[in-house]
């Protein structure tokens, strides 16, 4: 078993501190579910776990198996394990997701080594045909002119590929109609097992009919302020984060 | 394709090498009517010649140096202290075995007689001043085409050579086609008969391997009715710290019916200026394309151009331009129509990275008293990282009621948000900005022959590899 871990992560952009001393631990095996009001910093959680260049820790460490992955680049973060499903991915005009895929399945290769083309078709057939993708979408440019439930759909596609050991789902729902929710859930479940954990940010208890968490976490303020089993979330919704706010507010009030 | 990858393992140095080289002939520094007799005298030129050039000398002196529209850049070139020959002897080997080992070595490294034997017609080979080797298969020989070096082909072939030498591009035409005149020397000269269509490309590979030097090929291509034939052009340099020249006249013309394309794929180290003039002379139902990969150099002024002469000509420039940091590269192309119904078409593609600067300037004409003439003229360009720079100057004047005209132009960004999504899938930053590129320019690279297309791939990773810091 192998963990992602958060240790009172403290992340800022500009001088303004988004994450307050957050902490958190997926073992492979297991899905979390993190939900929060807008703003609360849940993408900057992620991309911070990813290395996105805009964000400074200014204090606290992110641990993947034990080692701490803050001095690396992106891409040597994602060729570890990481894979950061965008709320908001990114149109890479030219680039196929064909020839995408294909380079950064190549890029995990140790050099001097080719990725075997017919082997590589038949599993990106075979992961299109699970997410429900038609084969045309092979030589269409990444995101480029992708509906919103297409983008978040080939989201899950590349995961599918790149058979991460920690994925971050940054609001994969969002955008999704009803079969398209139940087709993506779907591929996301048949990648859940015992070597893969999962961070699955959502606003809607929905996702979690389909995606069952193990463990829920609530995130105000650039913190985590509550978490427990799957229940927690059908309380958010008949509720909302009024309650978890409270104690921020006599914080300030203090 | 892997297949042809490892086939084609060159240039994974960007040429960046040298071997040292004892140079037989050696008209020291500076341009002078003296260095002129001395060129004339080891080639043994005929008188013509050694006048022709007398008179480009004055006219390089006469005319301005073009840098109020392209670049003060050019101000730091010092013609004297450029070395204008250097070289081993002036007659080519026919066969590798006899190219001297010192000389050999660098084409070998380059992969050039590998290619040569897969996939070209001919190959002529030059090392600074004069052609080390050039040979023709025996094949191509036989039905009747001629491809020697400028030197041969104005001794040997008067007849055609000199009916269109210095013609499609006058000696005046700019600086740097006047130096040309005056200094030049190697090149190609070919004579493709009627009729012929020469199946396989014949290509050229100019090295430069001196320092301080100055390269002045010379090219001369005549396709005569109904000829084809496909020229590609390779070159580099190693890299030196001081200011290398090269400065290239090409001339094309094809005769009624005939097709030429000519292709460079351009790999200079960037020490080099890069100062070429290129024009085609298109006759009736004739073709004239170039295909144009800019890459390296520290300053590119090349616009290829097409003089369509003929009724229903058609002229064609296809350019790939990628400025890197430091590098400038302006480029572009000219289309003077000048029959009914000819047709021009202009594709240009510009990657500018750093603090790299992309120019398109383009120059189409055409008269009031033509009709039925069409021109499409696309300019795009991507820029890697906000220091980047482009800029286009498309001058397009279609005068009359009969023509028709089209220009698009588009800028896009590789943005930090793109850079880290890709990275995010495992791609490292050179591998990302070498995928988007590669993306930006794939719709041209499909035209290119297999061949090139993959070793441009190739200089394009080498390129982003070495622009991240
Ligand atoms: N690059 C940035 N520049 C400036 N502010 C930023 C940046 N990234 C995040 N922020 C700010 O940090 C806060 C947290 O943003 P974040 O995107 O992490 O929220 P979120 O919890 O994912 O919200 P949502 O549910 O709306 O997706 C917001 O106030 C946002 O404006
Ligand atoms: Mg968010």
């Amino acid at each position: 078993m192998k963990h992602l871990k958060i240790d009172n992560l403290h992340v800022s952009i500009g001088d303004r501190e988004i994450l307050r001393g957050l902490s958190l631990d997926l073992p492979t095996g297991q899905v979390h579910a993190i939900m929060g009001p807008n703003g609360s910093g849940k993408s900057t959680l992620a991309k911070v776990i990813a290395g996105h260049p805009d964000y400074t820790v200014t204090s606290g460490d992110v641990l993947f198996d034990g080692e701490s992955i803050l001095e690396m680049e992106p891409d040597v973060r994602a060729r570890k394990g990481i894979f950061l499903a965008f709320q908001y991915p990114s149109e890479i005009p030219g680039v196929t997701i064909a020839n995408f895929l294909r380079a950064a399945l190549q890029a995990r290769l140790p050099e001097g080594e080719e990725l075997e083309a017919t082997e590589y078709y038949a599993k990106l057939y075979e992961k299109m045909d699970l997410l429900e993708m038609p084969r045309t979408f092979t030589s269409r440019p990444v995101n480029e002119g992708f509906s919103g439930g297409e983008k978040k759909r080939c989201e899950i596609l590349q995961m599918a590929m790149l058979q991460p050991t920690f994925a971050l789902l940054d609001e994969t729902d969002s955008g999704l109609d009803i079969d398209a929710l139940k087709i993506v859930s779907h591929g996301v479940n048949s990648l859940r097992g015992p070597d893969t954990g999962m961070l699955v940010i959502t606003h809607y208890q929905r996702l979690l009919d389909y995606i069952v968490p193990d463990v829920v976490h609530v995130m105000v303020n650039g913190r985590i302020v509550e978490s427990g089993t799957k229940e927690l979330a059908l309380k958010l919704e008949a509720e909302g984060y009024d309650w978890a706010n409270e104690p921020e507010a006599e914080a300030v009030g203090a | 394709m892997s297949d042809t990858q490892t086939q084609l393992e060159i240039d994974r140095e960007k040429g960046n090498f040298r071997y040292d080289v004892d140079y037989e002939f050696d008209a020291g520094t500076g341009l002078t009517e003296k260095t002129i007799d001395y060129i004339c005298d080891v080639k043994g030129e005929p008188d013509w010649i050694r006048e022709f050039r007398k008179d480009a000398l004055r006219k390089f002196h006469e005319k301005p140096m073009p840098t109020h529209w392209a670049s003060k850049d050019l101000e730091n070139i010092v013609f004297d202290n450029i070395r204008y020959y250097l070289s081993q002897g002036q007659k080519p080997k026919r066969s590798w075995d006899e190219v001297p080992e010192d000389v050999k070595r660098t084409f070998e490294r380059l992969g050039i007689p590998e290619q040569e034997r897969k996939f070209l017609a001919g190959v002529e080979a030059q090392f600074d001043s004069e052609a080390a080797y050039s040979n023709i298969k025996e094949a191509v020989g036989k039905q009747g085409v001629i491809f020697v070096g400028s030197t041969e082909g104005l001794k040997e072939h008067p007849e055609i050579f000199r009916k269109w030498f210095g013609k499609v591009i006058p000696t005046g035409d700019n600086k740097f086609s006047a130096l040309n005149s005056a200094a030049f020397s190697g090149g190609s000269f070919i004579y493709v008969p009627p009729g012929v269509k020469v199946s396989h490309p014949l290509q050229a590979y100019f090295r430069i391997n001196a320092e301080n030097f100055g390269q002045f090929e010379r090219t001369l291509i005549i396709a005569d009715e109904g000829a084809e034939v496909t020229y590609m052009e390779g070159c580099t340099a190693p890299k030196f710290d001081t200011a290398t020249l090269h400065s290239a006249v090409v001339e094309l013309v094809a005769l009624k019916g005939a097709k030429i394309q000519y292709i460079t794929v351009q790999n200079w180290s960037n020490n080099v200026f890069n100062l070429v003039t290129k024009r085609g002379l298109a006759m009736e139902d004739a073709e004239v394309k170039w295909i144009d990969c800019n890459i390296g150099s520290r300053l590119t002024m090349k616009y290829p151009g097409v003089v369509m002469k003929g009724r229903r000509a058609r002229g064609e420039v296809i350019s790939i331009a990628l400025a890197g940091d430091g590098q400038h590269q302006d480029t572009g192309a000219k289309m003077i129509h000048a029959a009914d119904d000819t047709t021009s078409n202009i594709v240009s593609k510009s990657i500018s990275v750093g603090t790299g600067r992309a120019t398109y300037r383009g120059m189409v004409n055409v008269p009031r008293h033509l009709k039925g003439c069409k021109n499409n003229t696309e300019c795009d360009a991507l820029l890697i990282n906000t220091n980047s720079r482009t800029d286009t100057y498309p001058a397009i004047t279609v005068r009359g009621t009969g023509n028709a005209c089209q220009h698009e132009a588009s800028v896009s960004q590789v943005s930090e948000e793109q850079i880290f999504y890709m990275q995010q899938r495992g791609l490292t930053e050179g591998q990302a900005m070498s995928l988007s590129v590669n993306g930006f320019i794939n719709d041209l690279v499909r035209e290119f022959p297999m061949e090139y297309s993959v070793e441009l791939k190739r200089l394009i990773d080498l390129e982003m590899e070495g622009s991240v810091g």
